[in-house]
Parts: C-alpha cells; sequence; structure tokens
C-alpha cells in the first residue's frame, strides 16, 4: 500500500445497519446514477485547437513514433479525474431529494468531537424528526454503537487504509441504511481536514467542526475544507477559558478562506450554542422540503417527524 | 494525501475509454491541475505509477499542467490569478480577492494506440 496516502480500495467494508435483519447485498437495483461517457468523438490526428498557453502542443504523435510501428495518437477528453464520484454524488443527490431526506457531510480533524456532538443532537432531538448517521472511519464500529447508543439508526462504513468516504461508497450505505422520508442524515466522515474536501457525496451542506483546543489557525492552515463548507461549528466552546484559543482571530481566518462561511459556537458538553444548532437544523430541513410533492406542507413535514 | 484514490478515479476513467475510443494502450496523459485542487504534484506522480502497474496505462508518460486560479480583485477591478486562497493582488497588494476558480482536476488529452 503506498506510503504517500495509503489510500486504497478492497478494503473498504460497509458494515451493518444493526436495526436491519436482513444481509445487505449487492443485487438490489440501485442505480449508479447517469453513464457519463460522453466524451466528445475521438478527433482525427493533426493539429490540436488553438489554445496559446498549451505548453505540450509539439508533443504530437507523428514526431514520437518511428515508421512501421503502431500508429499513436491523441484522444482529446476533457473528462475530470473525479468524474465517476461526482456521478455517484449525483445520484445519491437525487435519491436524496425524491424521499426529502437532508443530508449533511460533517468534517473536521481527528478528535474534534463530532461523535459526540452528534450523540448529544441525536438524544435530543429524537421526537422532532426521524434521523439516520453513516460513519466513516478507517477502522472499528465504535462510533456506530456510540450512535445506536443514543438512540438512533446508524451504519459504520470503515476504510481501511482509505481517509476519506466517496460517493460510491455512501450510495451502498444508503441502500442498506434506506433512511425515512423527511430524514435528516448525518454523515460523519473520516476525521482529516484534508481528503474529504474533495470528495463531493452527494450531500446537501457540509458542516465543518473545529473544536478550540485545536489551534484557531485551522482555517488557513487547511483553506480546502473550510472554503468547502457551508457551516462551521466552534466545539468545545466550554473550555474556552482554560485556553489560549483567540475565537475572533478564528472567525477572521475562516472569513479569509470563506468569507460568507455562517459560523455557531457549541459546546455538547455544556450545551451553549445547541439551540442555534438545532435551529438551524429544523430551519435547513424545512428549507429543503419546500416544493416537495408529498412531504412539502408544513403539516406533511411534521407528520413525517 | 488522496493522490492514490484520484489516480485510481484517473485509472477508472482510462479504463472505461478504451472500448469506446478504441485503444489498447496509453501512452501519456495530459493533466490540468488547477492551484487551489488540493492536489500535491509529486503525490500524484507516484500514485500514477503505482497505481498504472500492470494496466493498459503502465509505464504512461504524465504530463501535469498546473494553473492559477483565476480570481476578481475588487480594488483594482479586474481578473487576476492567484496560486493560494490567501494570495493578495499581485498588482494592488490588497486582500479583497474572490476566488473564481482553480480547483479543476481534468484529464485533457491522451495518447494511445
Amino acid at each position: 500500500m503506498c506510503s504517500v496516502c495509503g489510500c486504497g480500495e478492497g478494503e473498504v467494508r460497509i458494515g451493518s445497519d444493526s436495526s436491519h435483519a436482513l444481509p445487505h447485498e449487492h443485487v438490489h437495483p440501485h442505480d449508479h446514477g447517469p453513464e457519463h461517457a460522453h466524451a466528445p468523438p475521438v478527433r482525427a490526428p493533426g493539429p490540436m485547437p488553438s489554445d496559446a498557453e498549451r505548453h505540450h502542443y509539439g508533443t504530437g504523435p507523428a514526431r514520437a513514433h518511428a515508421p512501421g510501428m503502431a500508429q499513436a495518437r491523441m484522444v482529446q477528453i476533457e473528462q475530470d479525474i473525479l468524474s465517476k464520484n461526482d456521478a455517484y454524488a449525483a445520484a445519491n443527490r437525487r435519491w436524496l431529494a425524491e424521499r426529502g431526506i437532508l443530508a449533511l457531510n460533517l468534517v473536521s480533524g481527528p478528535g474534534a468531537g463530532k461523535t459526540t456532538l452528534l450523540a448529544r443532537t441525536l438524544r435530543e432531538l429524537s421526537e422532532a424528526y426521524p434521523m439516520a448517521v453513516i460513519e466513516g472511519d478507517q477502522e472499528t464500529s465504535n462510533d456506530a454503537e456510540r450512535i445506536r447508543a443514543a438512540g438512533a439508526r446508524a451504519l459504520q462504513i470503515n476504510t481501511g487504509k482509505g481517509c476519506h468516504l466517496d460517493a460510491h461508497m455512501i450510495g451502498h450505505a444508503l441502500e442498506s441504511l434506506d433512511p425515512d422520508p423527511g430524514a435528516v442524515l448525518f454523515i460523519e466522515n473520516v476525521g482529516n481536514l484534508v481528503c474529504p474536501a474533495a470528495f463531493d457525496l452527494g450531500e446537501a451542506y457540509r458542516v465543518v467542526i473545529l473544536s478550540v483546543t485545536e489551534g484557531e489557525d485551522k482555517p488557513v492552515k487547511y483553506p480546502d475544507i473550510f472554503r468547502r463548507a457551508d457551516l462551521l461549528l466552534v466545539h468545545k466552546i466550554d473550555l474556552l477559558p482554560h485556553l489560549t484559543f483567540d475565537l475572533e482571530r478564528c472567525l477572521e481566518f475562516t472569513r479569509q478562506v470563506n468569507p460568507g462561511l455562517q459560523a455557531l459556537c457549541v459546546s455538547s458538553t455544556s450545551g451553549e450554542g445547541l439551540e442555534d444548532w438545532y435551529r438551524w437544523l429544523k430551519l435547513t430541513r424545512e428549507a429543503r422540503l419546500v416544493g416537495h410533492p408529498a412531504l412539502g406542507t408544513p403539516s406533511a413535514a411534521r407528520d413525517a417527524g | 494525501m488522496h493522490e492514490m484514490a484520484l489516480c485510481e478515479g484517473l485509472l477508472q476513467v482510462l479504463e472505461e475509454q478504451a472500448s469506446e475510443q478504441a485503444y489498447r494502450r496509453v501512452r501519456a496523459v495530459w493533466l490540468e491541475v488547477g492551484a487551489l485542487a488540493g492536489v500535491d504534484v509529486r503525490a500524484l506522480r507516484f500514485a500514477f505509477d503505482v497505481v498504472c502497474r500492470g494496466t493498459l496505462a503502465e509505464g504512461a508518460a504524465l504530463h501535469i499542467d498546473q494553473r492559477p486560479a483565476p480570481a476578481w480583485c475588487m480594488q483594482c477591478a479586474r481578473q487576476i490569478t492567484v496560486n493560494t486562497l490567501l494570495d493578495p493582488c499581485p498588482d494592488c497588494g490588497g486582500g479583497q480577492v474572490q476566488v473564481l476558480g482553480g480547483d479543476q482536476m481534468r484529464i485533457t488529452e491522451l495518447e494511445v494506440d
């Protein structure tokens, strides 16, 4: 396995949702989304389109190959490296939208308190609307068990050596977990402030969690993940009196990379700020349901809960 | 960190295109990588060689075209380019810079036979 990143396929395990009695099989008609291979047709060998910035214009096949050898040719495909992942993400997004499910991708470094925050949220909102959790970790199903202990349905994905969740894993997890229509689905990504930034899972919003026991300059040290987030939760603020963490400075750093990022300061120990988080969840869920054919009215949204 | 997974995605595209575009071998791959794509080019090259071993792209040359990110400087009221999210405007030095892109990771061309 690669010593640079350790990512690899073949070691991903999608755990069972223990509330489901049925074993998960891969025979159900899960649509993996639009097959997207609509690359432009092969161009005949010859001059490439004019693009003044291309610095490899002169490396065409005619000069690279001796006569008599198989004639190489150039193929222009213009395809994103992550197009496969993005197609799965689009399929997930559609699947979730049809069911009126609000999916949130929770990202943070290890130890920021995602699971603790989630467990308290699930306990305190258990009466409000259905919720489900997909847990991503390299190993163990400890987090899924903590979530189940809080009374919610949870499915564990173990990524093995992988450093992030991808949309394909989430597609399979959705089949097994099958969250209720109108639910809020929390996807707790692998604790990592780098890699999860690049992988769209099909979520509606990305929530980044930063605890005050980390450096206040995390937003500028790991700008990608903060730049692509929709909400920042500054966590463990009950510890602020004991730390040198400068909250204002942290928020200023955040604004440098993502000027519009909304920030909420919360503590799942003292409960401070949680009302705001719950209100954000409630309003965001309701906003997503507006216009939904079955759940689009306030009473239907309530009934789903 | 995730360059290995990116290369696996890249290889998937190459394998899918093989039947569609009727080729058996990939000799060279051209990528366009934006400055804000979060990609470490050295790790990407390393991962590419490892991932392509034993595949139709074994030994293929990897050409990476790194592009700066387009951005808008509010003060100069014109388009500029930056290389990180926190770069000031190269002309006026101001920080009122809105990044407009630069996170692309695209395969642009292949040399195949």
